[in-house]
């Protein structure tokens, strides 16, 4: 118990350091910003609230839709504009990923999840079995979001969803 | 008991169990692919941007080169002969006028071979002609010159009798169709006939504006529009965009097409689409309630004043209005001479319904014109301040001054009025046709674009209310969705040109508009396999295409890069940080781009702890497309970046149309723009450059050959470089290595 107080102890000690350290401060802000700014259209520090979500996760959160309705709660104004202003964004934004909030999925707990969806333990699942699933529990998937999913995840031949496959394309794909 | 009983309950157990299981990875399952989407959306918009942001330098560009020979007219002197060549120019694009019309643009001596096999025009037009037109063009046929011409002059006869404002009423329950950009995309035009319907009395039309450039089939649109038109004359309804305006045709590539399609008769087909240009209708008012014009308001749109002024002066938007004097016929007129045009053009506007006939707010209309001079009063005794305020107003700063040219300006005692009416019509058809909306309050001009302005949800809700409308109808910017609303609503941009930056880009639209006046927006997207992409498979090529356009422009620009980097990096380590190639590479390139999130697309060989090796870079720019090699010397890479407006420096220049220029022209075009860009050239390395390109050795430079050495198509134009190396004094000769 004591190693483990010792370890919150030095973890919190590197949490201040790095915290206190200007340079990786001054580097999340630009990489903020940056994120930021590909939504500012009008390039007067706002955007849609509607685009939040976008920008959190591409600056490599993974909220549950709850969890950003908090954020964006958080950083709204006292009287809702449709609009957020970057000054309230920004400190949030900050503590989020200095706080390692909202981590990702990693890619054995997708797979373990598509699993649990496979009852059968067939390798693969029918679109309408995965569309039931995702339009009916958790956070339900709109009727688009469903569609973009099937979209990528179906073998056209075959009209089913071998999710092995579809999880490891996924993860690789992305450079950015 | 026992067993009868603790079965079902267990079986309840796993089965709440599976369900929270189930529900916790659906859960799970939805957090990572909305994370995944997001990250998509984020590179699709960057990839937007990055489209955007190069096409409207691109158009800031040109706007600013027209204005610069303008400010060059002004300011050299009388005998230098660039100020000749300059002149010519202004004067040559000028379109004929009066007698010279008719023979010239006379199709009647152009016969038309037994060997053509296309489409056979019968004028009056009759449906099946149009069909057939539409059939042949579907099958990448071309219609012969004659025709053509015969089409173009009849739809001028027929645009000259038209109002400024075109006035359409939904009665007899028609429901109208509303087309926005076609930019030369025929297959989109075709999509939304076989979707919605032929144009016809049942089914009647809008086209909003911008149906040239860009695309590759822009004069088979043309034809199309108009032969409907001529068919349909209250059905089929054109208003004219920004890109219907020859200055522009220029860079963007209608003329291009036209030449290339009617090598024999292009330069007439081109010169009587000027005139075409210039008369049709600025907008489209739709049971009095909804206003479509291509690109939007500003808060001193007066639709009134547009309704009464004399359109046809504005040839281009660019450029100030032709002289009233120069309107006059001067000789007896031809079947197209402008005396008579103008009789009728002064018989239209008494045509004209003056849409605030009736409407209360006319008196705001009084307070506005009188306000303005009062504000002329107060703050400028003179015409010419004022006139200089409007520029800056308009944003057309230095072309105002034109209408000072003593050469080619009638003196006149009453130009002083003449001017102010001039200059303050002028900025209507520019906001018109250039202007953008934004999200917040006011008016600002529209600096991105280079003319017209910005308009907030206010002017919008101001201007409506003036003129007591509903909606705004706009189309000039490309949406992702083909459409998109603002303004509460208030305005609608449509967009019909689907994968206009690149194949998967963007969604078409069109709107259809019944009596009770609620659009409803019908989308499409051209060519199947398109469709048939994923999400992720359609942004990954968008956004090849973008960056790959994005490294051209880096490229472009290597010495001034390298120069920003180098001022980072004093003792030439060849390294900086990512910040401060952000932050130079901004500078250099002024496009608004976020570099940060662009950097891991754009730049491979960074080193460790955030550094990145510029001259590493550079090479490896150069590696992706091995057509990078060409910008190998100070001169040619300048060339290089500058090609565009060097192309439309060129044909602005080549005002014959014949695909050559001279020598001398050459030689003066290059001083122009070198002192334009404030670079030192001498004559002797101007000429040296143009003996190296002539390369049919007479004295004169192919215009397409040239440019070819600059398209970046196939690696064999290299071997055009070497030559032209190796024609190069040993002074300006580099080494192929890049530095």
């Amino acid at each position: 118990s004591t190693r483990y107080d010792l370890y919150r102890v030095l973890h919190a000690a590197l949490c201040l350091f790095a915290i206190c350290s200007e340079a990786i401060v001054s580097e999340l802000h630009k990489r903020i910003s940056s994120a930021f700014d590909v939504f500012d259209h009008e390039s007067n520090h706002t955007v849609d609230v509607r685009e939040i979500g976008t920008i959190i996760r591409s600056l490599g959160c993974f909220p549950t839709e709850a969890q950003l309705h908090d954020v964006i709660a958080e950083i709204e104004e006292e009287e809702p504009t449709g609009f957020i202003r970057f000054e309230r964004f920004l400190p949030t934004m900050s503590r989020i990923l200095l706080e390692h909030r909202f981590r990702p999925v990693p890619e054995d707990l997708l797979l373990q999840a598509f699993e649990v969806l496979d009852q059968q333990k067939r390798g693969h699942l029918d679109p309408e079995e995965l569309t039931r699933y995702l339009t009916q529990e958790g956070e339900p998937f709109t009727q688009e979001e469903m569609e973009e999913m099937l979209s990528a995840a179906v073998d056209p031949d075959k009209n089913l969803i071998f999710y092995k496959d579809f999880v490891s394309v996924m993860t690789v794909d992305d450079p950015w | 008991m026992g067993c009868g009983s603790a079965k079902p309950t267990q079986h309840n157990q796993n089965h709440k169990l599976q369900l929270k299981k189930s529900m916790r990875s659906a859960l799970l399952i939805q957090r990572w692919y909305r994370q995944y989407v997001a990250r998509l959306e984020m590179r699709r918009r960057c990839t937007w941007n990055i489209f955007q942001s190069i096409e409207y330098a691109g158009q800031q560009d040109q706007i600013k080169l027209y204005n610069f020979f303008g400010f060059l007219m002004d300011h050299f002197t009388p005998a230098s002969s660039e100020r000749n060549l300059i002149s010519h120019i202004f004067r040559e694009n000028e379109v004929f006028q009066d007698v010279e019309w008719e023979p010239y643009f006379c199709y009647k001596s152009i016969e038309v071979p037994d060997t053509y096999a296309g489409p056979h025009l019968t004028f009056p037009l009759t449906v099946s002609n149009i069909t057939e037109l539409v059939e042949a063009f579907k099958h990448k046929e071309q219609l012969h010159a004659r025709f053509v011409l015969q089409l173009l002059g009849e739809t001028w006869r027929l645009l000259r009798v038209l109002p400024n404002i075109t006035e359409v009423s939904t009665c007899h329950s028609k429901e109208i169709t509303i087309c926005g950009d076609l930019h030369g995309h025929l297959e989109d035009l075709l999509l939304v006939f076989y979707k919605n319907g032929l144009p016809s009395v049942e089914t009647p039309y809008v086209f909003n504006g911008d149906f040239v450039d860009r695309g590759k089939d822009s004069i088979e649109i043309l034809l199309i529009l108009f032969a409907f038109q001529l068919v349909y004359p209250n059905d089929v309804h054109l208003n004219r965009g920004n890109h219907e305006d020859h200055i522009v045709n220029l860079r963007y590539g209608f003329t291009k097409e036209v030449l290339g399609k009617y090598r024999l008769h292009g330069k007439k087909i081109l010169k009587l689409l000027q005139k075409i240009f210039s008369w049709l209708p600025l907008a489209t008012v739709i049971d009095q309630k909804v206003l479509i014009l291509h690109g939007g308001i500003s808060d001193t749109t007066d639709l009134k004043l547009i309704a009464k002024l004399e359109r046809n002066r504005y040839v281009s938007a660019l450029r100030p209005p032709k002289c009233r004097q120069a309107v006059k016929s001067k000789g007896p007129g031809g079947q197209y001479s402008d005396g008579e045009g103008d009789r009728y053009s002064a018989a239209g506007r008494r045509r004209v319904r003056s849409l605030t006939h009736s409407n209360p707010a006319t008196a705001r209309h009084e307070l506005q014109r009188r306000s303005l001079q009062a504000y002329s009063i107060r703050t400028s005794p003179n015409v010419e301040e004022e006139l200089r305020e409007r520029r800056r107003w308009a944003g057309l700063s230095a072309s105002y001054e034109r209408i000072h040219d003593p050469i080619s300006s009638d003196s006149d005692p009453d130009s002083g009025e003449v001017l102010e009416t001039d200059a303050e019509e002028w900025k209507q058809i520019v906001d018109m046709l250039w202007s953008d909306p934004m999200l917040q309050d006011g008016c600002i001009p529209n600096e991105v674009r280079g003319g017209g302005c910005y308009w907030g949800p206010d002017v919008t809700q101001e201007v409506l209310n003036r003129h007591n409308l509903c909606l705004l109808i706009r189309s000039h910017e490309c949406k992702q969705d083909g459409y998109e609303f603002c303004h509460n609503r208030k305005v609608l941009t449509i967009f019909s040109a689907s994968n206009y930056y690149e194949v998967g880009s963007n969604r078409g639209a069109y709107i259809r508009l019944g009596p009770d006046l609620n659009p409803h927006v019908v989308q499409y997207q051209a060519s199947r396999s398109t469709r048939e992409l994923t999400l992720r498979q359609s942004v990954g090529r968008t956004e090849r295409s973008a960056l790959r356009a994005l490294r051209e422009q880096l490229f472009a620009h290597k010495s001034d890069l390298i120069s920003a980097f180098e001022e980072y990096d004093p003792e030439h380590t060849g390294v900086i940080s990512m910040e401060r190639w952000a932050v130079a590479t901004e500078t250099v390139l002024h496009l608004g781009l976020p570099w940060r999130v662009l950097r891991s697309q754009l730049v491979g060989c960074s080193t460790q702890e955030g550094m990145i090796n510029y001259n590493d870079w550079f090479r490896e720019l150069a590696l992706m497309d091995p057509n990078k090699e060409l910008a190998h010397t100070g001169l040619l890479e300048t060339m290089y970046r500058h090609h565009s407006n060097l192309e439309t420096i060129f044909r602005i220049i080549d005002t014959d149309h014949s695909g050559l220029i001279s020598f001398e022209e050459f030689r003066q075009t290059w001083k122009l723009l070198s002192s334009h860009l404030k670079m030192e050239i001498s004559d002797k390395a101007i000429s040296d450059l143009a003996l190296s390109i002539d390369f049919n050795k007479d004295g004169s430079i192919d215009i397409n050959e040239f440019m070819e050495a600059f398209r970046l198509v196939d690696c064999s134009h290299a071997q055009i470089l070497d030559s032209i190396n190796e024609g190069l004094t040993p002074d300006l000769q580099q080494p192929t290595s890049p530095s």
